[in-house]
């Protein structure tokens, strides 16, 4: 069957298997940053934007996309380079597989709540798992991009 | 130091991040065949027929493979030097599957859709035969999990085939029954640590071509390169030569990939059809067709004094390796001799035990490797008796413990080649790290708040540690090997066979190397994990890159350093003593002249002398360089439900000089997260006929950010003489101490000891319930009377 979505902006026209699930049609387009870890919905590897909102790919029958904006971290890379600047300085992007992901829900959580605590950030990234991190450094890295966020935020409401 | 001893981002770490193609999957032609394996749904049974022909017929289906079609070749998955230590007792496939999830069939296909519809249209008819599943009634079990004839080990481990033994360890010091009568006090109990799964989050997969030569090349996500290539060549009966492996980036490991799985299946694909093919596991296909963390039990023996000296040490265990034996013995022994050779001052100590064939999914490497098993009985043991006398468990660790400067004779009985010398640990900070992690985690003021916290609350706050270590690559056994080429324009290439899983050994060995170099990070270019190009390295298991391959970079690197003074020599026209280099600069102290090493590598290539410096350097460990660890646990269980919440931990580790600290607090900080899910979360369950009840993510929890406290991890200023600038290793011991630690806590909150792992609200609870239901028949049969 075919189906029609905005990917990453522009409009994809596809044909797929009524069986599809959404993760292996991005993937086919050349979305490779989402990427497969648990084939349930449990571990957040594949999450991008659906509509704006956060979803998981590997869940989601692609043929549900049809008339749907997605934003895969492949529509977002100069956002995902300043949230990765601020993982790879503490050294807990580790095997990155789990980063693509983990930046998505970051950008839902930034357009949430613009300075959240440290609880806001485990709860909106709690559906993200990472087996090497142990979180306690990715949350310092959150946390730092937050604040310089907020800080600049600030800083410009300030001039204008 | 401008690099060792500094954190710069791992070199991937910005691709990876912004989801760059660059994992297996990512990189595979796209026209592959896809590849998936038939699995059984019996703990054991014999294939009686396969009927293949319908699914053969499907368009699109290139072939199906069942045990007819495939060598009859026994080897190890294991990923071990040679002569392996595992026996060999397994096939690519065969007539006997023996456990659910065993490998039945090979399916290879246009699509993943037509491989699933083939795999549907395979009819199996089975025999199914009576499994053994638990391990204590394996032993001379009326089952043999494997019978065939074909089975061998390389080395005498006391594998008994017949009677499901497939090996026996054994290590004893001491008269232990004069300790023990010499003790004031035995203390007595049985421990059990449950299979847990790597749950790394990119499964196993791999895909492999026929390259211009008509080679087999193979591209996986592995952490042993080198071993699968000589494990490969067996199982398809093909010669070295004609296999290349290589390793992209990897996401995760944790011992999961030390054991090749996955690519048998597309190399024969490809060896048989001449074309690409590729295999990418489920997660169900790891839970079912992998292996997790071998389940032990031991049964410690712990003779003590009045004061807390401890005099003597049994520790009987059983461990599980299900169907396959790989690691089997190597696990088990290190969970004795990591363990033992903690505790320097004992009289006496024995270790002994045996591992068990029975029909569960195998046992394989999990970060600690058996040590961590070892670890909860003996450190829970030492909890325990303190507990009954009263002793402060920290000082009786004080006196107990292995300390800077000292060793045991164990050391020399446990260490290939290790002869009769004392081999001191002179770099050992354990007392230094149980002292500082006690300060931060402000262990006497915790106490004292708890015991007002507690005072009529449902929710009750409880502390315990623990300590540990673990090796640094295996003396005597492990080799790495690094090159180091100059090119034009003055970068170097570092090719190493070591292989970067994720934790960012690429970057802390291209440290190494810009730090004897004297060169910025960026002009060393790090590629690694190619047989055909890289040198040998034994693989990213037993705590071994930092150590092992961070010497051979550094041997490679100051022969570097020798070669461009040689050939400054002769660009000079003067003799290498005069010629130093420095600052990426080449200068001839004679003549006063120098030239940037930029310009020297261009000359040296293009216009004169016309070379290319290159040099291999090489590393066995001699002696072993263990790290260590103290872990402090604060948990608050709340009494009606048995939930168990971790609200502290800190773990000070001497992990020596940490190459990049960041990198290696994160080794802690992920460790000690997994541990946690050890000691509370994380069982691979089984049901009674063998089927895994826990085969997905949505009944394997792993830990999620909420169930892990704000971890606390500092680094001993440690140095081992024999490391890369003092670096011990870390990815490792890091989990050790994380369960003894959490259960200890438990019993200080609630008086509740947990023997068998994990901590489970259910267990909790239940335990409390039981302890409860004591007292009370306790106070009713006093009254009574």
């Amino acid at each position: 069957m075919k189906i029609k979505f905005k990917l990453n902006g522009q409009a994809v026209e596809t044909d797929i298997r009524p069986d599809a699930f959404l993760i292996d049609v991005l993937r086919d387009l050349d979305c490779l940053g989402v990427k497969k870890g648990c084939d349930t919905g449990t571990c957040g590897a594949c999450t991008i934007h659906v509509d704006g909102k956060p979803a998981l790919a590997c869940v989601q029958l692609a043929a549900k996309a049809d008339g749907q904006e997605i934003l895969t971290i492949e529509g977002v890379r100069d956002q995902a380079k300043e949230i990765g600047r601020y993982l790879v300085a503490e050294g807990v992007e580790q095997c990155g597989y789990c980063s693509p992901g983990t930046i998505m829900s970051i950008l839902y959580l930034e357009e949430q709540i613009a300075n959240p605590s440290d609880e806001e950030i485990l709860y909106y990234l709690n559906g993200n798992l990472c087996r090497c991190s142990g979180y306690t450094g990715q949350l310092r890295a959150i946390r730092a991009y937050m604040d310089s966020k907020y800080k600049e935020v600030n800083k410009n409401e300030t001039c204008a | 130091m401008k690099h060792v001893l500094n954190s710069p981002p791992k070199k991937d770490g910005m691709q990876l991040v912004q989801g760059y193609p660059v994992y297996t999957d990512d990189i595979a032609p796209k026209n592959a065949l896809i590849v998936k394996v038939l699995r059984s749904p019996h703990a054991f049974a014999r294939i009686k027929t396969i009927k293949t022909d319908t699914a053969k017929k499907i368009p699109g289906v290139v072939c199906v493979l069942t045990w007819k079609d495939v060598p009859r070749v026994p080897y190890t998955r294991a990923g071990q030097c040679y002569p392996e230590l595992s026996a060999y007792d397994k096939f690519i496939l065969d007539e006997y599957v023996r456990h659910v999830g065993d490998d039945v069939a090979i399916v290879a296909a246009k699509d993943e859709a037509t491989a699933d519809k083939a795999l549907r249209l395979l009819k199996v008819d089975y025999e199914i035969l009576n499994p053994v599943l638990d391990m204590e009634n394996a032993i001379d079990h009326e089952t043999v999990v494997h019978p065939e004839p074909e089975l061998f080990t390389h080395i005498n481990v006391g594998c008994e085939p017949k009677r499901n033994i497939a090996c026996e360890v054994g290590i004893e010091l001491g008269n232990l029954d004069e300790a023990l009568a010499n003790s004031d006090y035995v203390f007595k109990a049985r421990y059990n640590t449950q299979a847990q799964a790597q749950a790394m989050l990119e499964s196993q997969r791999s895909y492999s071509y026929l390259d211009q030569n008509g080679r087999l090349t193979v591209v996986s996500s592995t952490q042993i390169p080198y071993h699968t290539r000589r494990i490969l060549a067996r199982a398809l009966e093909l010669p070295r030569h004609q296999i290349r492996v290589m390793k992209p980036r990897i996401g995760g490991g944790f011992g999961s990939k030390q054991t090749a799985h996955s690519e048998f299946y597309p190399a024969l694909v490809t060896h048989l059809t001449g074309k690409p093919a590729k295999i990418v596991y489920s997660r169900k296909d790891v839970f079912r067709g992998t292996t997790s963390r071998h389940k032990m039990r031991f049964d410690i023996t712990l003779g003590m004094d009045n004061e807390g000296m401890i005099k003597a040490i049994q520790m009987d265990g059983l461990s599980d390796t299900g169907a396959y034996g790989e690691h089997a013995q190597t696990t088990f022994g290190a969970a004795g001799k990591k363990v033992l050779t903690l505790y320097n001052k004992v009289k006496a100590c024995k270790f002994h035990g045996r591992v068990v064939y029975s029909n569960n999914v195998p046992g394989g490497a999990l970060r600690g490797f058996g040590v961590t098993q070892g670890t909860f009985a003996l450190e829970s043991a030492i909890n325990e008796a303190c507990r009954t006398l009263n002793l402060d468990p920290i000082e009786v660790r004080r006196m107990n413990m292995i300390k800077k400067g000292e060793t045991t004779p164990l050391i020399n009985m446990t260490t290939k080649g290790a002869g009769d010398e004392p081999i001191n640990m002179d770099s050992c900070l354990l007392e230094n790290c149980v002292a500082s992690g006690m300060e931060l985690f402000d262990w006497d003021a915790k106490k004292k708040k708890h015991e007002s916290l507690n005072q009529d609350s449902h929710l009750k706050y409880g502390v315990g540690m623990a300590i540990a270590q673990q090796g640094s690559g295996l003396p005597n056994i492990d080799m790495a090997s690094a090159t180091i080429r100059l090119n034009d324009d003055g970068f170097f290439t570092l090719l190493t066979g070591s292989t970067d899983i994720g934790t960012g050994s690429d970057t802390a060995m291209a440290q190494i190397a810009a730090e004897l170099l004297d060169v910025p990070l960026e002009k060393v270019i790090v590629h690694a994990s190619d047989t055909d190009t890289t040198p040998y390295d034994s693989g990213a298991y037993a705590s071994s890159t930092t150590y092992t391959t961070g010497n051979a970079v550094i041997d490679a690197a100051n022969k570097m350093v020798t070669a461009i003074r040689e050939t400054g020599a002769k660009f000079f026209n003067s003799s290498p003593e005069n010629i130093l280099y420095k600052d990426e600069t080449i200068s001839c102290e004679s003549s006063g002249e120098s030239i940037d090493l930029a310009s020297f590598s261009n000359k040296i290539m293009y216009n004169m002398i016309h070379t290319q410096l290159s040099v291999t350097g090489s590393f066995v460990p001699k002696k072993t360089a263990p790290p260590y660890m103290a872990g402090f646990a604060e948990v608050c269980v709340n009494t009606r439900t048995g939930e168990t919440k971790v609200t502290d931990f800190v773990g000070v580790v001497d992990c020596g000089t940490p190459i990049n600290p960041n990198l290696a607090r994160i080794q802690a900080e992920g460790g000690i997260s997994q541990g946690i899910g050890m000691a509370l979360i994380e069982d691979v369950q089984v049901s009674d006929n063998g089927t895994l009840q826990t085969d997905t993510f949505m009944t394997y929890k792993i830990p999620a950010r909420r169930d892990v406290p704000n971890i606390r991890v500092a680094l001993a200023k440690g140095y081992d003489e024999t490391g890369p600038f003092g670096a011990k290793s870390i990815g490792e011991v890091v989990i050790n101490t994380v369960a003894p630690a959490i259960t200890d806590a438990i019993e200080n909150a609630i008086g509740v000891r947990i023997r068998s792992l994990p901590a489970t609200p259910e267990k909790v609870l239940l335990a409390s319930l039981e302890g409860v239901r004591v007292a009370e028949e306790n106070i009713e049969t006093s009254s009574s009377c």
